[in-house]
């Protein structure tokens, strides 16, 4: 769903990895063809990431940040958080805010970080 | 105390990816049951789905089969999930339960990871196939 141009992405329910790696194609691509700034990644209804999941999470983060765009993940539940931790999916860069409005917070401060150092 | 069965075994045969799906559904609703806390369920659901997509990506047709049962010991209860295949085994059992070990290009952390997600876990694996067993128990 686009906002604006930022891109809300909700991810909820058990996922399939196909579906998991569809998401992060359609979102690549709507990024770059709508020039999107920010991309807020709502993971709020999801009661399970494996490895697999965060992976392809971490990695949409980063092909956002190529593409010129911010991510952020907002929601993750604290079950799903403490899991991720003691699986030991490296999620070092993926910035996190604890819902939609802190992290449409964080995409317009990082917006106006980027356009105040150009 | 005793270890006893609460139930008779639930079965998933897992034949494909979609099935990861089925057993992280399972798994749940046993947790569910075994009455343990959120995070214990959200661990015991995610060591699985490893498990269940290890037997997909390395198994013989990707083929094997989960058992599933509620266990209970005095006032304590508990899941324990069985994932056996009849795939070419694991050549080296140490250097699998090492994070980072990988030979299908992902993060290898699916065994090590499972490992710490559980409160036990067993493998077994030879050239007829792999067996790994964990449970997660109330506290």
């Amino acid at each position: 769903m686009r906002m604006g141009p930022n891109l809300l992405v909700t991810l909820q329910g058990n996922l399939e990895d196909t579906t998991v790696e569809q998401i992060e194609r359609a979102v690549t691509h709507e990024v770059a063809r709508y020039a999107s700034t920010g991309v807020l990644i709502d993971v709020s209804g999801l009661s399970i990431v494996d490895s697999f999941v965060a992976r392809v999470i971490a990695r949409l983060v980063a092909m956002v940040r190529l593409l010129g765009a911010d991510a952020t993940i907002v929601g993750l539940q604290p079950a799903v958080a403490i899991t991720l931790v003691e699986l030991g999916v490296p999620m070092g860069h993926v910035r996190t805010a604890r819902n939609a409005e802190q992290g449409m917070a964080r995409l317009r401060a990082l917006r106006r970080e980027r356009v105040d150092s150009a | 105390m005793t270890l006893m069965t609460a139930a008779p075994a639930v079965r998933i045969a897992v034949n494909g990816e979609a099935d990861l799906l089925r057993v992280r559904s399972a798994l749940r609703a046993q947790a569910q049951l075994a009455g343990l806390r959120l995070t214990a369920e959200t661990k015991l659901v995610t060591a699985g789905s490893e498990l269940a997509r290890n037997i997909v990506r390395y198994a013989t047709y990707g083929q094997g089969v989960v058992d599933i049962e509620l266990l209970t010991m005095g006032e304590r209860s508990g899941v324990r999930a069985v994932f056996v295949d009849h795939g070419p085994g694991i050549p080296d059992l140490d250097a699998a339960l090492r994070d980072g070990w990988s030979t299908g290009g992902s993060l290898g952390l699916g065994l090590p990871g499972a490992r710490r997600l559980v409160d036990e876990f067993s493998i077994e694996s030879g050239a007829t196939g792999t067996t790994v067993a964990i449970e997660q128990w109330s506290r």
